[in-house]
């Protein structure tokens, strides 16, 4: 017993004070992306060329940059030559619509949380059940931190549960594999209505590497309605917990 | 020619396919059984289709005792005589071959599949499906044991925690397992498939989401194939990051194992502190590149992140203070007898069945079996700077967790060794034209054992064949041996002691 207090006392009080005051994240962090068309050099979009996933496209003349689909591995930045593509610091990338994933210049007004009531439900308790649906195990490990004395997503009162009948929704990892595709579906219909769905990661937004897949699906959205997407390849947890924070306060 | 006397090659060396001795099948079975008894590992076995009706099988066989691959190939029609009968080690391998091209290991013991897709050549199943009849997961026959007392027990493919999807089918006497059989594939997203024709920008991200808590030792692995493919040889600075990145890959997961093993047996502390650490690892990683898990780091050529000396002294501060509070969390363990007595004999696997099983890895070097690809088969920077092999004899719970700890010391140490006089050199070093008609193995340790790759070029220098041998693999069947005649609810505790990869295993 002894043993263990002086741990006690040695490992310290470690839960970072989020969100109360900012997260310094590492220096190589790649956030929110910038874009610059106005540094952009005509017809050259290496960008588009660089990216594995097709995150970059241009509207016209346009860049536009859609974090759904993003892996965040800076190809396309370090294709630029212009520098008009850079990856801020930024680790608030979660939206309510899938169309305000794409960062595009002039950036169009977002959509805010859903008005059917349900978000009062759960600004006392959120609980949620995660479904791995062909995720690599990095986004379900980024989920779990939170978990953990570091974040303790515990004081936001929103808990993970074992059963989707204990849960306010589903929080859904990978692209969505054929074969998990009916044991989503049945976890969804186990949450009692009204339920919540929340995409995490680039695969259960669109696929990510493995869009277009014959074994996956492209994405949660085509197989349960979604109502936040939490980008990144894996997100943040930080990024995570931004997103699951809206969620609670229902902020935009 | 027999395989073991037949093309012997070193890890990460090219060769010509044309220098692969094709055998007859009856030599081709005879040699493996003979080697295998003699003490080499099945490291891969696969078939590459060769017309409608026939196929390559292939065959990689570790020599762990002098650091040597042996490759060979026979040709095989729509069926051949199983090695499992002879040969556990082959179990998996033969019913993935059965899986993927429709061709029957005859008189296999228990011939199901592994993944439930249809398979790769149309109109082939090894199993008699219509092309319209579906295929649904674990939707197959279970071992089953009978007796009026006898009762199954179903759990997943979605699980009570966090974790990725699988299917566990357990046949009980009361509390105690008679059997555990494991039934996977929800996760398979066709990763080898989408290799084919390639490399292609998208081949990176397939490798780092393999198995994403082993994003380095993948890529790592594809990496050192594809140089030694295109004759590149990439700086020693370039390897020794590699090798840093490796082995803290091996720390944050040793660490949060560590942290799970102490949760699961209700000693709150160490999981608690160990959960953080993990954590702190992770960050690490995040210093160097940006991402917790390694992602941009290791690119054809060397890596893509260079550490310069204020962020090798922010390393080694960090390294420091994390291995002071992880030395302490952990080392409650091994003094709370509550918490020894559970760990001790529970989930036992013996050095026999280990061995029988071609086991890797941890499970491996708990059971006994002095098995590292670091040490048997080195490269990288594993050529020059030895990391000891940490094992352990009773193959239990407490030994794959206290085999953890020793190796958690063990990665620590090299990483201040390397810290401290990283070699010079370029980060990444321009790949050449991958060369027509070769084949390469690639080994490297990941921090769940032996992770395997084999890359086949076509005459245009693309991959003709890529096959991924995850860990995973090789240890699914050890975890179901480890639950024989232990009580149903220390399942959870034996299945982290292993913490194999679905996603891995799935591909």
């Amino acid at each position: 017993m002894l043993k263990e207090l002086i741990a006690r006392v040695r490992q310290g009080y470690r839960t970072i004070p989020y969100p109360t005051s900012r997260p310094v994240l590492p220096d190589r962090f790649r956030g929110r992306p910038e874009l610059d068309p106005a540094a952009c050099r005509q017809d050259c979009r290496a960008c588009a060329a660089a990216c594995p996933t097709g995150a970059v496209r241009f509207d016209g003349d346009r860049p536009t940059f859609d974090m759904g689909r993003c892996l965040f591995c800076a190809d396309c930045a370090s294709g630029c030559p212009p520098g008009a593509l850079r990856f801020t610091r930024d680790h608030r990338l979660a939206a309510w619509a899938r169309e305000d994933l794409v960062v595009r210049q002039p950036q169009p007004e977002r959509a805010g949380p859903p008005d059917d009531g349900r978000l009062r439900l759960y600004r006392r308790a959120l609980k949620l059940r995660q479904v791995s649906a062909g995720g690599c195990n990095a986004c379900e490990a980024d989920v779990n931190v939170l978990s953990t004395i570091a974040f303790d997503l515990g004081r936001f009162a929103i808990q993970v549960v074992a059963s989707p009948r204990h849960a306010d929704g589903v929080l859904v990892t990978g692209p969505v594999t054929e074969n998990m595709k009916l044991a989503l579906e049945k976890t969804y219909l186990a949450v009692p209505p009204p339920r919540l769905v929340i995409a995490v990661g680039a695969c259960a937004i669109s696929g990510g590497p493995y869009v277009d897949h014959p074994e996956a699906h492209n994405g949660a959205a085509g197989i349960v309605p979604v109502d936040l997407f939490i980008p990144g390849c894996p997100p943040h947890p930080l990024t995570i917990l931004d997103g699951l924070l809206r969620l609670k306060a229902s902020k935009e | 020619m027999s395989v073991a006397r037949g093309l012997s090659l070193q890890n990460g060396d090219p060769i010509a396919l044309a220098s692969i001795p094709d055998i007859p099948l009856g030599p081709f079975r005879g040699s493996i059984i003979s080697a295998v008894a003699d003490g080499a590992r099945i490291a891969a076995l696969f078939a590459i289709p060769v017309s409608a009706n026939t196929a390559r099988l292939v065959i990689v066989l570790a020599h762990g005792r002098t650091g040597s691959l042996a490759v060979a190939t026979t040709e095989v029609g729509e069926s051949y005589p199983a090695l499992t009968p002879d040969c556990p080690q082959a179990h998996w391998f033969e019913r993935e071959i059965a899986e993927q091209w429709g061709i029957r290991p005859e008189g296999h013991p228990w011939l199901k599949p592994i993944r439930f897709h249809r398979a790769y050549r149309a109109g082939r199943d090894a199993w008699g499906r219509g092309q319209d009849e579906p295929i649904l997961p674990s939707v197959t026959r279970f071992f089953q044991v009978e007796g009026e007392e006898i009762h199954e027990v179903a759990v997943g493919p979605v699980h009570a925690g966090v974790i990725e999807p699988g299917h566990f089918r357990f046949q009980c006497h009361g509390e105690r397992v008679l059997h555990l059989e494991v039934s996977l594939g929800y996760q398979h997203r066709g990763v080898e498939r989408a290799l084919v024709g390639g490399p292609t920008r998208r081949t990176i991200p397939y490798m780092e989401t393999l198995a994403g808590d082993t994003t380095i030792g993948h890529a790592t692995a594809y990496c050192q194939a594809a140089e030694a493919l295109s004759g590149c040889s990439i700086s020693a600075r370039a390897v020794a990051l590699r090798g840093v990145a490796l082995e803290l890959e091996r720390l944050a997961n040793h660490t949060g194992d560590l942290g799970a093993l102490s949760g699961d047996v209700g000693y709150l502390p160490t999981a608690s502190y160990c959960g953080r650490l993990r954590g702190d690892v992770l960050n690490m990683t995040a210093l160097i590149c940006g991402s917790r898990f390694g992602r941009g780091l290791v690119r054809p050529g060397g890596v893509a992140f260079d550490l310069e000396p204020e962020r090798v002294a922010d390393l080694r501060e960090r390294l420091d203070r994390t291995l002071t509070d992880v030395a302490g969390a952990v080392g409650l363990l091994w003094e709370s007898p509550s918490v020894m007595a559970r760990f001790e004999e529970t989930g036992p696997v013996s050095r026999e069945v280990a061995e029988a099983l071609g086991l890797v890895g941890v499970a491996a070097r708990a059971s006994g079996l002095e098995r590292d690809v670091r040490f048997d088969f080195p490269s990288g920077i594993f050529r020059w700077a030895q990391i000891p092999v940490s094992t352990w004899q009773t193959g239990d719970v407490f030994a794959r967790a206290w085999v953890r700890w020793l190796e958690i010391q063990r990665s620590a140490e090299f990483i201040r060794e390397q810290l401290q006089a990283l070699p010079d050199g370029p980060l990444r070093t321009p790949l050449g034209q991958p060369v027509p008609n070769q084949m390469v193995v690639s080994l490297v340790e990941g921090w769940r054992g032996e992770i395997c790759h084999v890359a086949l070029t076509d005459e245009s220098g693309r991959l003709e064949h890529y096959k991924v041998v995850d860990p995973s693999f090789h240890n699914w069947m050890g975890l179901a041996m480890a639950l024989r005649d232990q009580e149903i609810s220390d399942f959870p505790l034996c299945n982290k002691s292993f913490n194999l990869s679905y996603c891995g295993h799935d591909l």
